[in-house]
This record gives structure tokens, sequence and C-alpha cells, in this order.
């Protein structure tokens, strides 16, 4: 038998918001620690900040808050109130949901019967009847409504999340920790999520603590502001009395900033041209529409967008991955179907998303992958006879080159971390003559040291003459990287600005759809 | 002869066959949407159609009932799919190769177990003559309706109210569409899926023992002649639709009876060509539904076939 759950004899927690603080928190996993000695407090009614890099924290101590870790030491008053929470079913019969950076909802049921089956109460036979009369009700309550009716898989980004948020308030939650909750989202439905989760928050209805990366969100939506570094809180207080420069400084610390890219050169020939392409989108439902793209010598054309507006496809057609139902794509003028020979010839090397999947053979060694583009090359001759020496000299030079940390040269490739998978692709792609280099989401999930260096890589090759085309969900990396930007949205190219003139909002708009 | 319709035999037998042979079709589809709704795929039913033949009709011959008969055949169903989702639970087996498996060791027990029952006559289950009305002989037959396939279209209205409104019902579907959604709500994936196939498992074995205690009413090896193998594939052109099930078998039905229909009014030619007409559907109708470039529409999300 679990002891109960609120001291007995003390008077209930009281109704609305919830304060929750952390007392000591401290996690440690073997010799290392991840999480050490941090404390935190959450007044009832406000929207509190958690900032920190990749790595520092930050999702422990919301675990360890949730239930789904146990903490080596600190405590947790909830209420004011010391609280032991052993599981996150603990936490959520005291009041406290989470909205996970990935969708939790089902997509095949409908808004309804998501939120209908995540009670804990749902009964055997379920009365819909009465069921949409409650959830009408309900939501009548609350500052935005999403279709009841409507399977989960056709609503848009913003939408689900919204959803997920209501979700947790039908469920009776009154402290909600929002982990990246924008990170799917465009701006504009970002500040529309924020907008009405901090108006909850002021109506004293929920307090929030958001993990974040987002400067903007923070000094915008949050009332007060605590910074992880390495598993340490090194800096806490209200958000109005801090600049952006002072978060920046206290996330980084000591290690030197992303510095911006040096750049040299001049756009010079087109290489790479897309007229009129069609092509069927993964549902098949959509099409996408590329009437024009040129990608010109010594520039970066990047290609911003909300996931799942055609660049993945865009991306498979310019691999030879998916067809195309007209249009052409020509490299230098001569048309290109991106089979192996055409790339030989004409230097188009690729960087696509998720490398291990697509661009490795996952149990090959490193240096076998890395001789993907050369093993059958001879000088500028064929070879039938491989030549395992000259491979592996090849390889090990790549590998040291471009620091690529591997536990051996012939340890499988799907042994190491993502950055050193991303790392060993790029060896192989930019080693060489490249003519035109085309990118997807080269820096997800990295380490912030990987994404300086794979960024230096790509503007270095820019520099040196290739055409890169750049494909990214992260608009800040568009915005850093591109000389020319463009903007994808529902599956044609909705905007084209030069970088320098480029406008955060109005990208914005066109990203959500809003030309 | 008055009795004598002329073509008009041909439209009548296949209404007949299309009741009378879609039985085991429906039951087979039906435990398979159900399973397949889970996320995970049993190709193992042939085998298990077969061992319910199987252990219906002895069942049937000991007994001398053909209800003890049918459910000894969804026990055997239940406890052959129960097998296929323990296995499938443990880590890195693949659900198709199991399935196939499965196949081969249901339909190896079934005759092995089953050389004893080839000979011995089983009582046949009651029919219900709903074409009394009609003085035609052949309309009499053609409507002479089994009580299992009234059981069978209760059961596909109940399962597709089920999945809409049971918890239950709602829990297979979450289950079968994102597990990560699934154990984030605190499910655990592989006992659902599990029980779904076993549930799965016993409908196919009730469509067994309504081949060999029916129609064609008799045990002998060939007697599922690959029903169970479609009904698989009609799943999919049913859309995972319970009720889609119920036309989809109907419709395969009617088109295995077209055959035997044309030879019976004298058509000598060729007839024998329409007996492949379910194969050729099937094949047919797989081919208009599929497409290389899109996802299946109303796809399980964690079905492996179509991830």
């Amino acid at each position: 038998m679990k002891p109960p759950l609120h001291i007995v004899g003390a008077e209930p927690l009281p109704e609305g918001a919830l304060a929750v603080e952390t007392l000591g928190m401290t996690m440690r996993f073997g010799s290392f620690t991840a999480l050490d000695d941090v404390s935190v407090k959450v007044p009832a009614g406000t929207f509190h900040a958690l900032l920190g890099e990749n790595g520092a924290g930050k999702s422990t101590l919301v675990k360890c808050m949730m239930g789904f870790y146990h903490a080596t030491a600190g405590q947790m008053l909830i209420g004011g109130r010391e609280a032991v929470i052993d599981d996150p079913r603990d936490a959520h019969a005291l009041g406290l949901g989470m909205v996970y950076q990935h969708f939790t909802l089902v997509p095949s049921l409908t808004v309804a019967e998501n939120l209908v089956i995540s009670r804990h109460d749902t009964p055997r036979v379920i009365d819909w009847g009465r069921e949409r009369k409650a959830l009408a009700d309900f939501m009548a309550d609350m500052p935005f409504r999403v279709p009841l009716d409507q399977p989960v898989m056709r609503l848009a980004a913003g939408e689900k999340q919204k959803l997920e948020i209501l979700k947790q308030l039908y469920l009776g939650r009154r402290f909600l920790i929002l982990d990246e909750p924008t990170s799917v989202l465009t701006p504009d439905e970002a500040d529309e999520v924020l907008g009405h989760v901090r108006a909850l928050c002021s109506a004293g209805k929920i307090s929030v603590m958001m993990i974040t990366h987002k400067f903007r969100e923070v000094t915008a939506y949050a009332d007060d502001v605590s910074v992880l570094r390495r598993g340490r809180l090194v800096g806490q207080g209200h958000v109005r009395d801090l600049s952006h420069g002072d978060m920046a400084a206290m996330m980084i610390g000591a290690e030197k900033p992303l510095a911006p890219a040096a750049r040299a050169g001049m756009a010079g020939a087109e290489v790479l041209r897309v007229a009129g392409v069609r092509a069927r989108d993964r549902s098949g439902l959509k099409e996408i529409a590329i009437d024009d793209l040129k990608v010109r010598a010594g520039e970066i054309v990047g290609i911003a967008g909300i996931s799942g507006n055609g660049q993945m496809e865009l991306m498979e057609v310019l691999t030879g991955q998916r067809a195309t139902s007209a249009g052409s794509v020509q490299v230098k003028g001569r048309p290109y179907h991106a089979t192996r020979a055409e790339s030989q010839a004409l230097a188009v090397r690729y960087l696509p998303e998720e490398p291990l999947k697509n661009a490795c053979a996952g149990r090959l060694s490193v240096v076998e992958n890395i001789a993907f583009r050369s093993f059958d090359r001879n000088g500028t001759g064929r070879r039938f006879w491989l030549s395992g020496a000259e491979m592996r000299q090849r390889g090990e030079d790549l590998i040291a080159a471009f620091k690529v940390r591997t536990a051996s040269p012939d340890a499988p490739i799907a042994s190491l971390s993502g950055g050193n998978v991303q790392r060993a692709v790029l060896a192989r792609e930019l080693t060489g003559k490249v003519d035109l280099l085309i990118i997807s989401n080269p820096c997800f999930g990295l380490d912030f040291s990987a994404v300086a260096e794979i960024r230096a890589r790509i503007v270095a090759a820019r520099n040196a003459g290739c055409a890169v085309l750049l494909m990214s969900e992260d608009l800040d990396e568009v915005v850093d990287l591109s000389d020319r930007i463009l903007v994808m949205s529902e599956g044609r190219i909705a905007h084209e600005v030069a970088a320098a003139e480029a406008d955060l909002a109005t990208i914005g708009h066109h990203m959500g759809g809003h030309g | 002869m008055e009795n004598d319709l002329g073509l008009w035999a041909v439209p009548l037998a296949v209404v007949g066959g299309a009741i009378r042979v879609s039985t085991p079709i429906l039951f087979v589809s039906l435990g398979e949407t159900l399973t397949e709704r889970s996320g995970r795929i049993n190709l193992g039913l042939e085998g298990t159609l077969v061992l319910g033949a199987m252990t219906g009709y002895a069942t049937a011959v000991l007994t001398g009932s053909p209800w003890a008969g049918v459910a000894v055949a969804a026990l055997a169903g239940a406890l052959f799919g129960l097998l296929h989702g323990l296995i499938c639970s443990m880590g890195r087996v693949n659900d198709i190769a199991v399935g196939i498996a499965m196949m081969l060791l249901g339909t190896g027990l079934a005759f092995y177990f089953g050389k004893p029952y080839i000979q011995p006559a089983a009582p046949d289950l009651p029919a219900i003559p709903l074409g009394g009305w009609s003085s035609l002989p052949q309309v009499r037959s053609a409507l002479n309706v089994n009580a299992l396939f009234l059981i069978g279209i209760a059961a596909a209205l109940a399962l597709a109210w089920a999945l809409r409104s049971t918890r239950p019902g709602l829990i297979l579907r979450v289950v079968g569409d994102s597990t990560d959604a699934a154990r984030a709500m605190g499910l655990n994936p592989a006992l659902i899926r599990t029980g779904a196939t076993a549930l799965g498992g016993a409908f196919a074995g009730i469509g067994g023992a309504y081949l060999s205690l029916y129609y064609p009413g008799s045990w002998n090896e060939g007697i599922s002649s690959g029903q169970g193998l479609m009904a698989v594939a009609l799943v999919i052109f049913a859309r995972w639709s319970p009720i889609n099930c119920l036309w989809a078998a109907l419709l395969f039905g009617g088109a295995g009876a077209l055959g035997p229909a044309l030879q019976s009014v004298g058509v000598t030619q060729g007839y024998y060509l329409f007996y492949a007409a379910p194969y050729v559907l099937t094949l047919g109708v797989l081919i208009a539904t599929s497409s290389p470039s899109r996802a299946l529409a109303g796809a399980p999300g964690e079905l492996s076939i179509t991830k």
C-alpha cells in the first residue's frame, strides 16, 4: 500500500494554479551528475522559463519532478507542502502535467476520442451523446478551440499543440511543464499558443514551467527564468531584469559563442536549375510544385519552412528517391536524374537529413562508408578489384581531418554518435571536386560544437565556389548561413528574399501560409 | 420445365453462393481486422482456419454436437493466436515471419491429428430457411442461411460499434496507431496486441468450423484452399473496417460461386476460368488500391507492412 499523497489532516490543496518548488534537486547516473543541487520556485499562476543548452539537465529536472526519475537527493513542494512523487501517476493525481516535445496524440483518432480516452475513468461503454455535451461545455470555457470531430492527423501543428495543452486542462492539471512546445510551430502559431497559455496563467488557472532555448519567447511570455548549464543552476531571476545578452552569457558561460561565418567571393554561374517540377507528396494527396529554383556557384540558397511542407519531397526529387510527373532538373545545363554516374560527372554531393538512414549503410565500417563515392574509382578511371589498403588509408586520413570520433576505423558506422556520423558523411561528400552540395537539416539534434564545425564547413565549401542548396526547419540556421532565402509552404516556394534584406516576421508569415 | 430459371439461375446462384461461401472469409477477415487494428499482422490465420476446421469437426464427431465443435474451434484458434501474440511480444521478432511459420504449423498439426476424421461424418450446423416464402427450390436453397452467417453479420456490427464507442475499442485503436501515445497513457502495447491476436484467432477458428461443419461440410486437407490468406488480403481492401469486411466477404463469396453457377446452367466452355474469379479479384483489388508513392489511407500506424 502506498502512503497517501496528502498529509493526513492537512487542508486540501487550493483550487486553481499550483505553486511548485524544487529544493536541492540532485540526480546522479553512476558517477555522472546530471543535475546538481537545483532549486527552482514557481509561484502559483506564474510562467517560468527553463533555459539551457542541449544536455544542460533541463529534461532531467522535469523528469525528476514528474516522477519519471527518482532524484538522488532533493525535495518537491507542491502548494507549499512536501510531496513524494514516485511515478508519473502520482504527479498526475496531484495536478502536475507535462506536454512533450513530440505529440502524444493518436493520429487517426478524432479530437474528441483523443480527449476521452486520455482520461483515467473512461467508462467501459462510451455514451458519445453525453461525452460530446461535456466536451462542448469544457471547450466553451477555454480561450481557444479545436474542432472535436477532426482526426488529429488533419490538424495543423499549431492546433495539435493547442490540443495537447487543452488535454492537460481537460485532465484537471494545474501545473504544466511544456517541453520546447514551439519547436514545430511557425512564429505566428507559437505566439498564439503561448499567448493563450500566458492568459491561463494570468487568470490563475495554471502555473507553467517551459523548457525552451528561444530568448524571444522567454522575454515575451515568462515571468521568471532559471538557467541551467552542465546540470547546475547558473542563473535565476525576473525576466524583466534580464537582457538577451545576460541570458545568453549564463547559458553558454565561458564557451565561445557561435561566430557568424566569414564569407568571401561573389555568386558565379548557375549550377542547379529546377524548372516546373511536379511530384506527389508522401500522402499522395497533395502535389509539390517547384516552378523555378536556381542555385549559382558560390552561393548558399536556404529553404525555410515548417516540417511537412514539401521540403522532404523536394530533397527526395533531387536525390532521385522520388519520381516526378513533370518538369526538369538541370545541373550545369545538363539534365540530371541523380544517377551515380551523373552525380560523379557533375560533382553533385548530398548531405541528407538523418544521414545514418539516408546516406550510410549502418553495419558497414566507417572506412567503408567513407569510401562510397570512391571505392570503384582508380584515379579518373574505374576499377573492378578494390584496393583495401588505399581505401583504408583514405578513410583514416579523412577520419583524422574531419575529427570523426570513432572507437576504430573498422567500427560499424551505426555505433557512432549523431554528430560523428554527420562528420563522416561530410568527410565523404566534401572531399574531391564538389560543384553542387544539397543539404537537409544538417545540424538536427547535434551538440553545440558539432553544429559550429559543420556550419563552418558548409560556408567554407561555398567560399570555395560550390553551389549550396540548404533545406532546414531551423529558421535561425537558414538566416545565418544563406545568401538567399526561400520559404516553402504547402509544397510551393512562397517567398524569396536576399539574406541581407530578410525580415523574420515576413518569413514567418510565409512559413505559416499567410502570404 | 417450370422450375428452369434459365440464365436467371446465375445471379441467384451467385447470391446463394455469396451467403454460403462468404462466412469463413468474413470471420477470418474480422479476426484479422481486430489483430491489425492493434498494430500487428497475423498471416497465420490460414493455419488457424484449417486447425479450426479440424478441431471443430473432430469435436462434433466425438460429442455429436456441432456447436461444441464451434466452441472448441474458437478455443483452438484463440490458443493459436495467443501463441503468435506471445512470440511476437518478444524483442526483435518479425510478426510476418512468425505468421508464416504459424500458418505451416497450423496446417501441419491439423493434417496430422485430422487423419482419423476424414472418414467419419459429423452432424452439420443448422441452417435457417429464410426462403420459405418462395415456391422455387432454387430460391429456397439460396436463402437457406446458416446461423453462423447471421452471427458473423452481428459480429461485424458489434465490432464496428465497439471500436467507436467502448473503452477497449478505443484503446485497441490507440495501441494500433501509436505505440508512443499508448505508452504515454500507461498502456502495455504488447499485452493488448497479444489479446487482440488471440481474439482474432478465435474468429478464424470459428470460420474454420463453418468450413468443416456446414459448407463444404466435411474434413479434408484441401478444405480451405487459401481462403485464410485471401481474407488477410481482404482486410486491406476493406480498409480495416468491420462493416467493409462484410461487403468484401460477400463480394468474394459471390465471385467464388460464379464458376459452379455457370457450369450448372450448361456453360461448358471456359467456365473453369471463373473458378479463379476470387483469386483474380483479390489481385485486381490489391493492384487497384495500391500506389507506389503514397501510404495507404486508414492503415493503422504501427502496422509493419504499411509503415
